[in-house]
């Protein structure tokens, strides 16, 4: 007879069966958690959670029989004699009850851990990269401290870590404190009875011999700092998140923008090893902020597009030098700009901003149910897709209603084939 | 002058231990049990999640298919749906049966008993279970199957191997042999066995033979169509047995697959068709010697009581207008049946000494429930057991549903003198496990032609296949096999009611 304790085995060994499942399943689970991100708020969309998936897709099939004449013998008679006729249809009749066959497991809920929810929310998804992509994968080394070492270099001794552990070795061992021996030797040479003197001596030999076997540094305690080597990548991402807080948006445009820059800071979070988000929200006058400021702040204004672009370009001057960093920009407006602006901001455009940039989106907002939205293209839409039309790495899309974010998203960031889309015209 | 085996609802090992012994006393004394050697192992609930996925078994190879199950387990456990079993034994020598760490002492008292010696002394015993496993070697089989299975995933790629094992367990309910041919499973042998080909293989391994030119076939003519079939083993029903020793261009990796899913039903075999013997023994048991216990201060009242709760919700049977009831409950048929039993053999009426001469008022307990635990399975335990007497207490009565009838379904038999025999033989047929799967064979393979194997389905009852899953099934058949399938349904005339032909999917070039 055993009695064995097994909980303290691994559980999870069903680990790598769902990991084989989820594989499997996966444009199952990948449709479920889009649609599941749609429902949900944005912010939960990180924590993970349940996602509905049909079980058919992942169906086993065996061979069953269905159908033909059916015989059955159920519990619980209460007033059928031999040859009565029960209904087929209708509350009451043994059909609906009759022995359960067929399980109707039609669809169940999963639940994914939050990496699995986001990874498969953004699987198909990247950053448009026109020329640095490459740099961006390859990592320089860098060097990192990293705790101590019994073993090194002379020069990389940390000498307070080594002295603490010999101080600590001696407090360990009771080493003779200098002040003992000293005292002894005082009481040695003020000492005149010859028995106790040479008991003192005695005890001094003792003490001498004792600090001699305790050094007051032993190899044992010697510590090395270690270094060790980290990938660094030469190239990083910042991406810039450009939002409209002036008066004419309404709230339900602000969430609209916000919804989207949380989803693209998921994203970049998810993608880039060292990614930058600066947050600039402008009204005619533009402030970067952060994120708190960007997503809960209130402030109200006019509007001057330039005024965003303008502090884009001169924080892009003193901190992201081009040359390293990948830089990218997403804009949210309801489109209005003033009208003396137009000029300037394309300007500004043109000769700054795109010229640096991998890829710029815009997305305009627009009112809940969004009919007049559709009739005329806003100042700062038809500025936009004039010099998209000439060439500019420059997305566009309008959102009306909180379900487009995502397939709105998903339609900027989508997975291209860059070769293909360089060699368009 | 008996001390208690335990207060309240704690335990820690040491009581485990007290209350295994105790229950071992009583079973191996008084009730005369004969099991395996116990292994006992304390789980928590997310282990017991993770051997439900795997059909119970402690070690299984990897499979998709088991992680679909778990997601679906733990979905409905997290959601309160489903509450879990209080424990899973298993068929091995030793027996191992593993107990929730959230039981309180009663319940842990009720579970050792319930599986350590109910389900024990019945897998050890039950004709099925001695013909058709192999309780010592079925551990090092599963273990075998595992490495074999993770090797042949190194070796040829997942995706293949996730292939032929869709394949294979879309076919294992008819990978079994039915009927005891040759000889008794020899789990251990077999793992040998197939260590041996392998070596074999590589070692005989010559890439010169593969230029040897092949001699002219022999005239198809020669083979007459009886020795033909009879070379292959036809009809045969067990298909994966067929696609195993027949298919055509299966790599051997892939057969010896095949076999391992086909050993694994098989070993399962037998407790598909006891489920209501291999429950109502258990609970039988437990019952006893809870009660035992309990008559012999074992356990307190307030123990016993908490027990009595446990066992009435497992016995509980749903009448059929009751939106629980989902059929009988194998629990409570089965330990409904035994209680009779000993009523029938203590305590015989007139009508039990008309219906069971054999063992009406024979006395001995214990000698005739053990004699029919080793001798009967499902059905021919309800078909010779099931007293007028219990049939009135549940209140049977027997349906009958004919699509063609339009006055509707009809009371064909209830529980009175004209109907025992009819309810009972009715009941006892449900319980057939020949009787629920389909009855499907490969009957030809047309050697001389296209090679198309072709199936048959003797209908029963008109009751056909469904379509979409069959469609399905066929098509990994096919894909085996690798020339047409076809599948013809035919009922008890020989009348021709379908035919489905499958066209093996092209082989995709070796993708990594």
């Amino acid at each position: 007879m055993h009695i064995i304790d097994r909980r303290l085995n691994p559980g999870g060994k069903s680990l790598e069966n769902r990991q084989r499942f989820l594989r499997r399943a996966k444009s199952l689970v990948q449709g479920a958690v889009k649609k599941t991100s749609q429902e949900r708020d944005i912010k939960d969309v990180l924590e993970g959670g349940e996602v509905t998936i049909p079980l058919d897709g992942m169906h086993e099939p065996r061979f069953r029989r269905e159908g033909g004449t059916r015989d059955m013998v159920l519990p619980g008679n209460k007033k059928f004699i031999e040859g009565d006729y029960l209904q087929r249809s209708g509350q009451g009749s043994a059909k609906d009850s009759g022995p359960g066959e067929g399980d109707s497991e039609d669809a169940f809920r999963f639940v994914l851990s939050r990496d699995e929810f986001v990874d498969l929310f953004l699987d198909d998804l990247e950053l448009p990269d026109l020329a640095k992509r490459k740099i961006a994968q390859t990592e320089s080394e860098g060097i990192q401290r990293a705790g101590y070492t019994t073993s090194g270099s002379p020069a990389n001794i940390s000498v307070s870590r080594t002295v603490q552990l010999a101080l600590a070795r001696r407090i360990a061992l009771r080493r003779p404190r200098k002040s003992e021996i000293d005292e002894l030797e005082a009481e040695i040479a003020a000492c005149t009875d010859e028995d106790v003197r040479a008991e003192l001596l005695a005890k001094l030999e003792k003490l001498k011999a004792k600090s001699k076997r305790i050094p007051f540094i032993d190899p044992l305690d010697i510590r090395y700092r270690r270094f060790e080597t980290v990938p660094r990548p030469v190239a990083q991402a910042v991406m810039f998140c450009l939002m409209d807080v002036s008066g004419s948006m309404s709230e339900h445009m602000k969430d609209l923008a916000k919804r989207f820059y949380m989803l693209l800071y998921v994203f970049l979070k998810r993608r880039y090893k060292h990614v930058e988000i600066v947050f600039i929200r402008h009204t005619d006058r533009a402030e970067e902020v952060d994120e708190q400021t960007f997503f809960y702040g209130p402030a109200s204004g006019g509007t001057l597009v330039s005024s965003a672009l303008q502090a884009m370009h001169e924080i892009v001057r003193e901190r992201f030098n081009p040359a390293d960093w990948n830089i990218y920009a997403a804009q949210a407006s309801d489109g209005d700009n003033s009208y003396s602006d137009g000029e300037l901001t394309g300007l500004l455009l043109t000769d700054k901003i795109l010229p640096v940039c991998q890829f710029f989106a815009y997305l305009e907002v627009g009112e809940s149910g969004g009919s007049a939205f559709d009739l005329s293209d806003s100042s700062l839409w038809t500025l936009y897709e004039r010099l998209r039309s000439s060439g500019a790495p420059l997305s566009m899309r309008k959102v009306s209603e909180r379900s487009e974010i995502f397939p709105v998203f998903h339609d900027l960031f989508q997975r291209r084939e860059t070769s293909q889309e360089k060699a368009a015209p | 002058m008996t001390e208690r085996l335990f207060e309240g609802a704690d335990w820690d090992f040491r009581t485990l231990q007290r209350i295994t012994d105790a229950c071992e006393e009583i079973a191996l004394k008084d009730l005369g049990l004969d099991v395996y050697p116990n292994q006992i192992e304390v789980i928590t609930a997310e282990q017991m999640l993770d051997a439900y996925s795997s059909v119970g078994m402690p070690l299984f190879y990897k499979h998709w298919s088991f992680g679909k199950h778990f997601a679906f387990h733990e979905a409905s456990y997290r959601k309160g749906l489903m509450g879990l079993a209080y424990e899973i034994v298993i068929n091995s020598s030793p027996c191992i049966s593993y107990l929730m760490e959230e039981n309180t002492a009663t319940m842990q008292t009720l579970v050792i008993a319930h599986a350590a010696f109910g389900h024990n002394h019945f897998f050890k015993n039950n004709y099925l279970f001695k013909q058709w496993t192999d309780a010592d070697g079925i551990l090092d089989y599963l273990d075998f199957a595992k490495n074999y299975v993770a090797s042949c995933e190194e070796r040829y790629g997942r995706i293949e191997v996730e292939r032929t094992l869709d394949a294979a367990h879309a076919l294992m309910s008819h990978g079994i042999d039915r009927y005891p041919g040759k000889k008794k499973l020899d789990l251990r042998a077999e793992e040998k066995r197939a260590g041996r080909r392998r070596q074999h293989e590589e070692e005989v391994f010559n890439d010169l033979w593969r230029t040897v030119p092949k001699g002219a076939a022999k005239s198809r003519s020669a083979l007459s169509i009886e020795r033909r079939r009879k070379l292959l083993g036809l009809p045969q029903e067990n298909l994966l047995y067929f696609l195993e020793k027949s298919a055509p261009r299966l790599a051997p990796w892939q057969r010896e697959l095949l076999r391992i899913v086909r050993h694994i039903a098989q070993y399962f075999y037998p407790q598909s068709q006891t489920k209501v013997m291999n429950e109502g023994t258990a609970t039988y048991v437990h019952y006893r010697i809870m009660t035992m216990l309990h008559e012999r201060g074992r356990i307190t009242d307030g123990n016993f009581l908490e027990f009595l709760g446990s066992h009435t919700n497992v016995v509980f049977q749903p009448e059929f207008d009751d939106p629980r009831f989902s059929g009988f409950n194998p629990y409570a048929l089965g330990f409904a049946v035994m209680q009779d039993i000993e009523r029938i053999v203590t305590k015989p009426e007139d009508e039990d000494r008309e219906w069971f001469p054999d063992i009406a008022g024979r006395g001995d307990v214990m000698g005739v429930l053990r004699d029919v635990w080793a001798n009967y399975r499902d059905e021919s335990f309800i078909g010779q057991f099931l007293s007028p007497r219990l049939m009135r207490h549940f209140r049977m009565f027997h349906l009958h549903d004919d699509p063609e009838e339009r006055a509707g379904i009809r009371v064909d038999a209830i529980h009175d003198e004209r109907g025992f025999r009819r309810v009972r033989r009715e009941l006892a047929r449900q319980h057939d496990v020949g009787f629920i799967d389909a009855n499907i064979e490969v009957v030809d393979v047309d050697l001389s032609g296209d090679r198309r194997l072709i199936l048959h389905h003797h209908v029963i009852k008109g009751s056909q296949l469904n379509e979409t899953d069959a469609k399905r099934v066929l098509q990994h058949l096919a894909d085996l096999w690798t020339y047409d399938v076809s599948l013809i349904e035919v009922d008890a005339n020989d009348k021709v009611l379908r035919e489905y032909v499958v066209s093996p999917r092209p082989i995709p070039a070796a993708v990594a």
